[in-house]
């Protein structure tokens, strides 16, 4: 029982991280129409940057700030440079585009930091462990960053539902041709939806920085998961993204513990496991659990 | 340049090439050809799904790897005389495991096709790239056939009809026989009613419908074929390199099919060898330059999805339509 609880708790802070990569993800598509497989690289960009600030000054928050700026900032530059020709391609120049952009990233961080994989420990202050019920210690960190995920989101939430800017967020994926005609300056909210997205991949490198190794092509796994998580919630949808995420999360990390204790081919199947599950949901509902019906 | 000429010549290269290369004394390069070769077959059958029947899929890599460890499999079966799973004994000719690899490609993508098509657009290029990762985590957890490590075949490539092929030029000329019997049954497809109903499908299904077809079934078998194809090629690469692992399914295999298959140009089938030539030809090229080569190929892929539409197919048909009007009906996905 205690194990499950933990178990339950680290898929929950596993869909933290997908939901920060999948909420970017689904944004850039439902507004621009734009694939992105290079939003791994975003989520590569933030962690690199974070654990190397870390490393140099010392300070967890500043690499924190660090990485996400540096992920802010990578992505208005490959929006300005490459997306925003992109728009108006098919989806398969974007993917191909995009599969170019991650190529490069993947060979700038070893040719900027090496082959050798960098750590992002846990910083200090977040070291210890909490008893969430007697007797049972949790990593301090680990909820934290299911707090700060949290936290994250509910603000992107409040952006996207209660200001202006998330008003128009909201209307240019209804019809962005419209809101451009009523005098929005189109260009300018796709650069700033697309940076945003950029920052909450970033800050998932950070935060997931010190469960993984910090290396080369570190964000595909994470990216294919994410994809995963918004075609099961529906394309577009934010809260999509947040049901995918918890499913996929939480799925994939019992089915790891759980699966090898049943049987033999245990470690194998659990890796299929969110794979199954997704075609399965995409059998009952073509366009995911909130996706527009076409 | 003539829609003739323009077919034939890649395929020309490739039989030429590695005979010059062989004659030159630089027989090391023939396995550099025979990827070429291999490659354009898997990116052909791509091309025949994703030029004239719309499908994007970038999960190809899965049946490329499978259609390895079909051969893979087999011969560690054999080289240590243990029976296969089903009490089967292993095989380790080409006769037996390329219509097996073939045949495991096709029931494979039945169920990945039938799936996928549920949906379309992004979707589809999404889910595909999901059904191959899986594919790509059940093939590392084959621990008894090396997991992470795949199957290193220090026992020979497989046997033709039972006798050894003699050296890598054979081969070669084996892959390149197979790839112009793919293209020719391909083309004659394009042109049959099965191929127009996919393509009309490709243009508007509801058009489609309303005429009385019924496209999915066309779909699901283009697919079918399609991954029954690539995992031939599969089968091949097995053979050129004498190593499979769970790489061969990694998903920057089905980019790079991808990538062939545009860059060549959409819809025209020899365009996919054309891409395999130019890209493969490419990155060996980088790859004496610098050992980050990547870091100039991601740039360059950007650059020519942006300026060069059409692939290179486009570009020569360009070439040749001032006195042909217009050219092939290469159309986008």
């Amino acid at each position: 029982m205690l194990l499950f609880l933990e178990q339950l708790l680290n898929g929950v802070q596993l869909s933290v991280t997908l939901l920060l990569m999948a909420s970017g993800l689904t944004l850039v598509f439902g507004i621009m129409n734009l694939l992105n497989l290079a939003h791994g690289s975003l989520f590569m960009v933030g962690a690199y940057v974070a654990a190397w600030t870390t490393g140099v000054s010392g300070s967890w928050l500043l690499g924190l700030v660090a990485g996400a700026a540096a992920a802010f900032v990578t992505g208005i530059v490959i929006e300005l440079v490459v997306m925003r020709r992109l728009y108006a391609r098919d989806h398969l120049d974007q993917v191909l585009a995009t599969f170019g952009l991650i190529l490069f990233f993947n060979e700038l961080v070893r040719l900027l930091w090496g082959i050798r994989p960098m750590r992002l420990d846990v910083p200090e202050a977040l070291g210890g462990f909490v008893e969430i019920v007697p007797g049972a210690p949790y990593p301090l960190y680990r909820l934290a960053v299911i707090a700060a995920g949290a936290a994250v989101m509910l603000a992107l939430a409040w952006l996207v539902q209660g200001t202006r800017v998330g008003m128009r967020i909201r209307a240019g994926s209804v019809d962005r041709e419209m809101i451009g005609a009523l005098g929005v300056d189109i260009g300018r909210l796709y650069t700033l939806v697309f940076a945003l997205g950029a920052l909450l991949a970033g800050l998932a490198g950070v935060l997931a920085g010190p469960f993984l190794a910090i290396q080369s092509g570190m964000g595909e796994p994470i990216l294919i998961l994410a994809f995963v998580v918004v075609v099961i919630g529906g394309i577009g949808s934010l809260k999509g993204a947040v049901a995918g995420s918890l499913l996929v999360g939480i799925t994939d990390t019992l089915g790891r513990v759980y699966l090898p204790k049943i049987t033999d081919a245990g470690p194998a199947l659990s890796s299929m496991l969110i794979f199954l599950v997704m075609a399965v949901v995409l059998a009952v509902f073509p366009t995911g659990l909130y996706g527009r019906k076409s | 340049m003539p829609p003739l000429l323009r077919d034939a010549l890649p395929f020309l290269v490739l039989a030429v090439a590695p005979v010059v290369a062989t004659l030159a004394g630089a027989d090391w390069l023939v396995p550099v050809f025979t990827r070429m070769v291999v490659f354009a077959l898997a990116a052909m059958a791509l091309d025949f799904i994703l030029g004239v029947g719309g499908m994007v899929s970038l999960g190809h890599a899965a049946f490329f790897a499978v259609g390895g460890y079909v051969v893979g499999i087999g011969s560690q079966h054999v080289a240590e005389s243990t029976p296969t799973p089903f009490g089967l004994p292993g095989w380790d000719d080409l006769l037996i495991s390329l219509p097996l690899a073939f045949t495991v490609g096709v029931l494979i993508a039945l169920p990945f096709g039938w799936v996928s098509l549920r949906t379309r657009g992004a979707y589809f290029i999404m889910i595909t790239l999901a059904l191959a990762q899986m594919v790509y985590y059940g093939l590392v957890g084959l621990t008894s056939y090396g997991g992470d490590d795949g199957i290193s075949m220090w026992w020979g490539r497989n046997t033709v009809a039972g006798a050894a092929l003699p050296n890598r030029l054979a081969l070669h000329f084996l892959c390149l026989g197979l790839l112009v019997a793919a293209f020719v049954v391909l083309k004659r497809l394009c042109a049959a009613p099965f191929g127009r109903v996919l393509d009309g499908a490709r243009q508007n299904e509801a058009r489609m419908r309303a005429l009385g077809y019924r496209p999915l079934p066309y779909q699901i078998g283009a697919f079918a074929l399609s991954g029954g194809i690539v995992a031939v090629a599969g089968a091949l690469m097995a053979n050129v390199d004498e190593f499979v692992s769970p790489g061969m399914g990694h998903w920057t295999i089905s980019g790079e099919l991808l990538v062939i298959v545009i860059l060549g140009g959409i819809g025209s089938l020899s365009g996919a060898v054309w891409g395999a030539v130019v890209l493969l030809g490419l990155e060996e090229g980088l790859k004496e330059i610098t050992e980050h080569w990547p870091i100039l190929l991601g740039p360059l892929l950007v650059v020519i999805v942006l300026f060069a539409r059409g692939g290179l197919t486009g570009l020569l048909d360009r070439l040749g339509s001032r006195r042909t009007q217009g050219g092939d009906d290469a159309g986008g996905a």
